[in-house]
């Protein structure tokens, strides 16, 4: 008898095919464990508010004013709202063609664009243009869209770093491309050697693959690093000679954590280099109002900048936003308010700096403190977190581990991560979900805990894991299966 | 420089890119709507120019950008959940209303940690997927499961989600009404599979006959094309007509004989103008039938963006997936899960939207009048558009039954098609493009949604507020005429 349409095995395979870990198993097994009453810290995903952090006060002012404009008509709106936060509620909702609930062009509002663009110009001292800008319900969209227009069928490769974050390994394999992975330097602090990028693509040719674009997370995710201005030349001049298309994911430029390293912009090292490479290379980078200090993943609010796209493209990707009508407006107003936050001479701006750094400092703490933790850890290893929002430590799983994972049917990194969640409430995501040499296993949580939780968390984790590797140990340790 | 080596991979460009990107096509915001705004642009320094003073968007079934207000509850809840600590505020009292406050405090509750900026389930909020299964469940007397819900950043992307599923090439074929909203004929561009039309009827008000159904599919499968599901759009899009009860019990039946997915695109529910039709729902159909989990899988679309609601820019709404096994679901919850989740604002307008404010609430009786002269004043704009319409030469129009428009079938004469030819532009493009030059008014052109061929159509909304419609009227009328003595046969 055929196949009826929504039978399993009917499903298109790329569905099928495709993984993405960080709401995957362990996610799962988490929320199966916090609906029978066990207490769950989840670190799988960088989801700040979840976690506790409060959102910046000023900005919900101001969409909660746009939500609700018939506030603004009411005379004792002042007592429960400032001043600059009603001025600038008006001035988004000036940009709408009809508030929060019109479709608004399906780029984005207009306005708000141009506030993106005023910052990236002001961040990297070269101009940007809106019309060159889109905004997306959250920069994921903006990934697939770029990468659907990209990846014709099989044949086409996206160099993918390796640790990644899953989206891109997720998104490549819906779409029906070839994710072609290079691999970071664990040991050089998670670095970039363009000679693996030289080899990886080689390999990838070799097999008849056409190596299309390649894929930068800068800072990194799970990672952490940040690329140093060298780094970023040696990868535009390679996507020059190779002919790449560049996609920047810099979603956590704003998460900086050591002054080494600061926050440097795929654009302006473009821009820096000159012509010719700077009209040649192709390049659009992404960013968003969910991490940094902001943290705002539920608004979903994101954009894409691109350079050097030829306009017939830009117009086919228009041609697509626009099936989707438009991103959502309110995340929109987010996205305007993230660029062009309040000034020194503005009522709210002595809360929003306090706010900001309040974050921001906490954060740097918290890298440190799990990194450190981490590292007292029997059997594990941690590069300092440089950015974003993880931890990725080496779990160096000891044979005897590897051997009861494979008799309990899971991959190593996934047993132990269960066993973790299980004995400590601690939701991790394995390393086996964003790729890492043979052999080799991971970890990836969040630094997003509340501080004072922090040592609490250390401490449980440290207890699991030193128990793990003893009764896991060679020789001397006894063994449990 | 690069080698220029025959494996070397080439930058993007047209010639480059996805083909399934170049090969689709969405005329709503199409070509008409990008001279439209250039127009509107010029319009700004060259007032004197052209013989109307504003372009007036008829293309798109977005009400709010036409002077429609939003549902005042309905705000007032999602202000208190953006900015929570106003609930902590004594002086909040006297701005929002009880009920509201209420409200908002039950779902913030809903929320871990009332973190509304926090990513939340790929499925939705799980107390926001129980209200709108409640809600699902007050409308058509049968139960509703919260986890089939999934809530997704307006209908579109659940319709996408379900394409990309259902389409692994071009022989995997979906049945979709012709003429259609082209979301649908996009969508499966973009997945890489077949679009099998069926002919909805004119003459019987856009009917939808079961015997061209399986004619089609008949037609389909002997091509070798695996048909996998049926698309149907009640209210219609653009042809606003609401199935009668028997129409959808066959259409049910139909899907169950062929083991066919049935799409279920709902989202004008709340958009019938006439006291012969109601809506209702597929789910209620099919219950009614006593079909369940094992008889047929159904799809059903909700969105916040039509309905008396109109909230089109906060990207909210539900796809309620039914008689899909469990590895089938799991895979649709992976999908979801790679983009975390919709925006959580609008999650929460979704679960509002399918449980107002109740008799005895506080908002209701505002909240009433709202709705009602919301529905009645689109149902009076749909007849005045409807008959002002039908009194042109060579123009026919269904009416509009349900939904936000009127789809007229415009008889151009021989010239008119021959001068659209020389233009290099379809027919209805042609008069499309015309009216728009000379009125300022944007239509979308039938083309766009599919027609019988020989046959020219074009879409107009009924949404520009009823003091400006006699003027868009007499523009329509003058120009129909002039048109008419310029190229009649």
């Amino acid at each position: 008898m055929s196949l009826k349409a929504l039978d399993y095995e009917s499903l298109n395979e790329n569905v099928k095919n495709c993984q993405y870990a960080v709401r995957g198993e362990l996610y799962l097994r988490a929320s199966e464990l916090q609906k029978e009453g066990k207490k769950i810290i989840f670190t799988n995903v960088g989801n700040p508010h979840a976690l506790g952090q409060k959102p910046l006060t000023f900005p919900r002012q101001v969409v909660a004013l746009c939500q609700a404009p018939f506030l603004l008509d009411n005379p004792n709106v002042g007592m429960i709202f400032p001043a600059d936060a009603i001025a600038r509620a008006k001035h988004y909702l000036s940009l709408t063609s009809g508030g929060l609930g019109a479709y608004s062009d399906s780029r984005g509002l207009p306005g708000v664009r141009k506030e993106v663009a005023e910052f990236i110009e002001r961040r990297d001292g070269y101009p940007s243009d809106p019309e060159l800008i889109f905004l997306t319900d959250g920069a994921s969209k903006g990934v697939m869209q770029i990468l659907n227009c990209i990846i014709r069928n099989q044949k086409d490769g996206i160099l993918v770093p390796v640790p990644q974050y899953p989206l891109y390994s997720a998104t490549i394999s819906l779409l029906g491309g070839t994710l072609v992975p290079y691999y970071l330097e664990e040991t050089e602090n998670w670095g970039l050697d363009v000679n693996n990028l030289r080899q990886s693509v080689a390999q990838a040719r070799s097999r008849g693959i056409t190596v299309r674009a390649m894929v930068i997370i800068n800072p990194g995710n799970p990672t952490g690093q940040c690329l140093s201005e060298a780094n970023l030349r040696e990868i535009l001049r390679f996507c020059c000679d190779e002919r790449l298309v560049l996609l920047g994911d810099e979603v956590y430029q704003q998460n900086i954590y050591q002054d080494e390293r600061p926050f440097i912009s795929s654009k302006k090292v473009l821009m820096e280099m000159g012509a010719p490479i700077s009209k040649e290379v192709q390049l659009i980078s992404f960013h968003t109002v969910s991490k940094g200090y902001w943290g705002e993943c539920g608004q979903r609010g994101g954009y894409f900048e691109m350079t050097n796209i030829p306009p017939r493209t830009v117009e086919e990707i228009y041609k697509v936003a626009s099936i989707a009508l438009s991103p959502n407006v309110s995340a929109q107003i987010f996205m305007g308010l993230m660029v062009s936050p309040p000034k020194p001479e503005d009522i709210s701006y002595d809360q929003f700096i306090r706010e900001s750094k309040g974050i921001l400092e906490s954060l740097r703490r918290r890298a440190r403190l799990m990194t450190d933790g981490f590292n007292s850890c029997k059997n594990v290893v941690c590069n300092f977190t440089e950015g974003a929002m993880y931890s990725f430590p080496q779990i160096k799983l000891p044979p005897k581990a590897i051997q009861a994972a494979k008799q309990a049917g899971k991959v190593p990194d996934v047993f132990y991560c269960l066993k973790l969640l299980e004995a400590t409430g601690i939701s991790t995501v394995p390393g086996s979900g964003f790729g890492q040499k043979e052999g080799v296993f991971h970890l990836r949580t969040t630094i997003l805990p509340a501080e004072e939780e922090m040592p609490e968390i250390m401490e449980s984790f440290k207890k699991f894991n030193d128990e793990f590797m003893s009764q896991y140990a060679d020789n001397f340790g006894y063994s449990r299966m | 420089m690069s080698t220029s080596d025959s494996t070397s991979s080439l930058p993007v460009t047209l010639d480059s890119i996805n083909p399934k990107v170049l090969k689709c096509e969405y005329a709503v915001r199409g070509e008409i709507v990008n001279i439209a705004q250039k127009l509107q642009e010029d319009l700004k320094s060259n007032k004197d120019a052209y013989p109307f003073d504003e372009i007036i968007y008829c293309n798109i079934g977005n009400p709010q950008s036409l002077g429609q207000l939003p549902i005042k509850f309905f705000r007032e809840v999602l202000a208190l959940c953006d900015h929570t600590s106003l609930l902590d505020e004594s002086e909040t009292h006297g701005l929002f209303s009880t009920d509201s406050i209420d409200r908002a405090w039950k779902i913030l509750d809903q929320i871990p940690g009332r973190a509304t900026g926090a990513y939340s389930h790929s499925q939705g909020i799980k107390g926001l997927r129980d209200t709108i299964a409640a809600g699902i469940e007050a409308r058509d007397g049968f139960p509703a499961d919260p986890n089939d819900i999934f809530l997704t950043d307006g209908a579109s992307p659940a319709v996408h989600m379900m394409m990309q599923l259902l389409l692994s090439s071009e022989k995997d074929g979906i049945l979709c009404p012709i003429p259609q909203y082209p979301l649908y004929s996009a969508s499966i561009a973009l997945h890489g599979g077949s679009l099998v039309p069926y002919y909805l009827d004119e003459a019987t008000g856009w009917g939808l006959e079961i015997s061209d159904l399986k004619k089609q599919l008949e037609e389909a499968r002997s091509k070798g094309i695996t048909v996998r599901a049926l698309v149907v759009i009640n209210p219609g899009n653009p042809t606003g007509q609401v199935l009668a009860e028997e129409n959808q019990r066959d259409i049910v039946k139909f899907c169950k004989e062929e083991g066919l997915v049935l799409l279920a695109d709902e989202v004008y529910q709340e958009n019938v103008y006439v006291p012969d039709k109601k809506f209702h729902s597929f789910k209620k159909v099919a219950r009614a039938l006593e079909y369940g989990e094992k008889d047929i899988a159904l799809v059903s679309f909700q969105s916040v963006s039509k309905g008396y609601y109109g909230e089109c820019g906060k990207r909210g709404g539900y796809m309620e997936v039914t008689g899909f096994s469990p590895d089938v679901r799991e895979q649709i919850y992976k999908v979801a899960s790679v983009n975390l989740c919709s925006n959580i604002s609008g999650q929460i307008l979704a679960s509002l939207v399918m449980s107002p404010p109740k008799p005895g609430d506080d908002s209701y009786d505002s909240y009433m009048a709202e709705r009602d002269g919301i529905l009645s004043s689109m149902a009076k704009r749909a007849k005045t558009l409807e008959d002002a319409l039908n009194s042109l030469e060579g123009v026919t129009c269904n009416r509009a039954e349900g939904a936000m428009y009127l789809f007229p079938r415009i008889n151009l004469p021989q010239k008119a098609i021959e001068a659209a030819e020389a233009a290099k532009t379809a027919p209805d493009a042609f008069y499309c493009k015309r009216l728009l030059n000379a009125t300022g008014v944007v239509v979308v052109p039938g083309s766009g949604f599919g027609q019988v061929p020989g046959t020219w159509h074009f879409r107009c909304t009924i949404l520009p507020q009823e003091d400006r419609i006699p003027a868009i009227v007499n523009r329509l009328t003058e120009f129909h005429k002039s048109f008419m003595d310029e190229f009649r046969d």
